[in-house]
């Protein structure tokens, strides 16, 4: 009950004009953002980050949860529209939501995901209330070697789970981690990779990563993609769903919000895997199985509900253990030590009404969304024929300004474009951006953390391999590393098992 | 010589069009019916679907009179495209429909109409709907 005077009292500071305000803004910027293929809450977030250092943190983060709602919402609007996802979390959507568009059915479809998103999300924010505190619990009980090894799980997850190729999402890792020991060592005092220039000594900063990356690189990659065919505009009604909508629609939403809620909430999460398990379950228990692929309602309702709920579970390591499991909560928690709040196991006793200011800024937020989404899906359509010159012009204004804002110095626009560059490289060549942004941000406390393990031991290696919690977390990152290798020794010493090879080989060669 | 239409899917286009049939049957000659569609957006309101174009082939294949109906998919203005078309099929006349525009929206985004106008090498028909 303790959980819900704490909501409560957040609900009170939230309830503010300025925070409804802020509140507003978030979900709109977010649905916007959301809507256009290519910028995503964490492009939004990162290029936000400079302006909000300015506001009060509650204030900047109930904008960044507001955006990151509001991208989950977003996203499916351009899936069923044109078949072209504003997410990676909309991808499934797009298989049904598409044609049942195409069938004349664009407002029925976009009903069940707006929806289904404001049933999953509420849920999702209950449950985050029921969990968190509970997992904080537990985690203010582990010692260094425990954190030590489940940052290490964070780091296999989200590059080796993720992705097609666990080779590219380790080398992304690297990058990741190497930028992050850019910068005056904290234990010894040394300078490590500084190359004798005295601007990185103090290390490269999160916001000008993120904004390189996410901003500048998909910049490039935008230009170097500009001219393709245009898409005919599909006419949207207003958003409605008959009674046989409703019908087929809930239980899916209730399914996809119990898939989508674990999977958020651990490293492997992303919303990709439970969309696609959603999908894939719903066409198997569907009394409709011959719709399926021709725009079947229920193939819309539980995606899109299992991503509004992985939405909500990524928010529980998050807050939590300090943990990102993607690319926004990695960028929030990198505007939360831009305060100098340190994310963690301490944050909800340390900050107590930051938390649950925000958790109720998450119900406010996913109600105001529908409200939004409902009666405005036309409008959203509309920024669709926004010229994309014009967008990405925007969009660079915003990154070198905010990457001058943060130091005020020169030197962080070259570093800018240098991490441009790396982002355009990164996506020319296939490599996730997720683990190299989790690399970055978790690098000085995977750092801090191993390190004190080490010296707690006097140096000796066991001392990393702390209480059974640590062992658990190394099993876990063996057999993610090792399973590749196992399976292709089994695959090799009989051939009975030939499917499963031919998928390994294939993943090899990609 | 031809007579050159641009052609977008809406009352404007349609009203061109009638326009351009009824030029194209005054003066003996064939009809160039053109629809373009940017290459720098998501998605073009003014991009005539396939069926549409099919659908004015067919139209126009009904009246008997000698058409072209091409969608120019590169580049993103209508005005370049069309007077582009223009100087290659050598028109005797183009016509375009007119539509309404705000001087804040002329400032902000230009008049296709207007550079048309100003630009052709031949006599423009500029048609609103009725």
């Amino acid at each position: 009950m303790d959980n819900f005077n704490h909501l409560i009292a957040g609900f009170g500071d939230v309830l503010t004009p300025l925070n409804l305000l802020i509140a507003l803004t978030g979900v709109i910027v977010g649905t916007a953002v959301g809507v256009l293929p290519g910028i995503g809450p964490a492009m939004t977030v990162a290029l936000l980050l400079p302006i909000t250092y300015g506001l009060p943190p509650t204030t900047a983060l109930i904008l960044f949860a507001g955006i990151f709602y509001g991208g989950m919402y977003g996203g499916s609007t351009t899936s069923i529209l044109l078949n072209t996802p504003g997410e990676s979390s909309s991808v499934v959507t797009a298989i049904e939501g598409n044609k049942m568009a195409k069938a004349g059915r664009a407002a029925q479809a976009l009903a069940t995901a707006a929806i289904g998103s404001f049933i999953a999300g509420t849920i999702g924010t209950m449950l985050i209330v029921l969990v968190m505190p509970q997992i904080v619990k537990f985690a203010v009980t582990l010692g260094a070697p425990e954190y030590f090894a489940i940052i290490l799980v964070a780091f296999v997850g989200v590059s080796a789970v993720l992705g097609a190729s666990r080779v590219r999402g380790l080398a992304s890792l690297l990058i990741g981690l190497s930028i992050g020991v850019v910068g005056i060592d904290f234990v010894t005092g040394q300078q490590r990779m500084t190359f004798g220039v005295p601007q990185l000594a103090d290390g490269i900063d999160v916001v000008v990563v993120a904004v390189g990356l996410f901003a500048v690189g998909e910049g490039l990659w935008v230009a170097a993609h500009l001219r393709r065919k245009a898409g005919e505009v599909i006419p949207v009604g207003q958003p409605w769903m008959g009674r046989d909508d409703w019908k087929r629609s809930w239980k899916p939403w209730l399914r996809g919000t119990a898939l989508g809620f674990p999977f958020g909430a651990i490293p492997a999460g992303g919303a990709e895997i439970p969309t696609f398990l959603s999908y894939m379950t719903e066409r198997k228990l569907s009394k409709h199985p011959e719709e399926f692929g021709k725009g079947a309602i229920e193939g819309v309702a539980g995606p899109e509900a299992a991503n509004n709920a992985s939405a909500a579970g990524v928010l529980v390591p998050m807050l939590a253990l300090g943990l990102p499991t993607n690319a926004t909560a990695a960028i929030m928690l990198a505007a939360l030590q831009g305060y100098g709040i340190e994310p963690g196991p301490l944050l909800l006793t340390n900050q107590p009404k930051l938390v649950w200011a925000l958790i109720a800024s998450l119900f406010i937020g996913n109600t105001l969304l529908l409200v939004l989404n409902l009666p405005l899906a036309p409008a959203w359509a509309k920024l669709l024929q926004v010229p994309r010159p014009y967008l990405y012009a925007g969009i660079l204004f915003f990154a070198a300004m905010g990457a001058y804002a943060v130091n005020g110095s020169p030197f962080d626009l070259y570093l800018l474009l240098a991490l441009g560059a790396l982002g355009f490289v990164v996506r020319r060549f296939g490599l996730p951006v997720l683990p190299l942004i989790v690399g970055v941000i978790l690098e000085p406390l995977a750092e801090k953390k191993g390190r004190q393990a080490l010296q707690l031991s006097g140096g000796d290696i066991s001392g990393l391999l702390g209480g059974p919690v640590a062992w658990v977390a190394y099993a876990i990152v063996v057999a993610v590393l090792v399973w590749p290798l196992v399976s292709k020794l089994r695959g090799a010493s009989g051939d009975h098992d030939d499917h499963h090879d031919a998928g390994t080989k294939a993943e090899v060669a990609a | 010589m031809t007579v050159l239409v641009g052609y977008v899917p809406n009352s404007f286009g349609e009203a061109a069009l009638s326009a351009a049939v009824a030029e194209a049957g005054r003066r003996e000659e064939s009809l160039v019916v053109v629809n373009m569609s940017r290459d720098d957006v998501l998605v073009d309101a003014h991009r005539a679907a396939s069926e549409q174009l099919d659908r004015v082939r067919r139209d126009l294949a009904e009246l008997g009179l000698a058409a072209e109906v091409r969608r120019v998919e590169e580049g993103s203005d209508a005005a370049e495209a069309l007077l582009a078309v223009a100087a290659e099929v050598d028109a005797s006349v183009l016509v375009i429909g007119l539509r309404h525009r705000t001087p804040v929206g002329k400032l902000l985004l230009g008049s296709n109409a207007q550079r048309i106008l100003l630009e052709a090498g031949c006599p423009v028909l500029a048609v609103k709907p009725a």
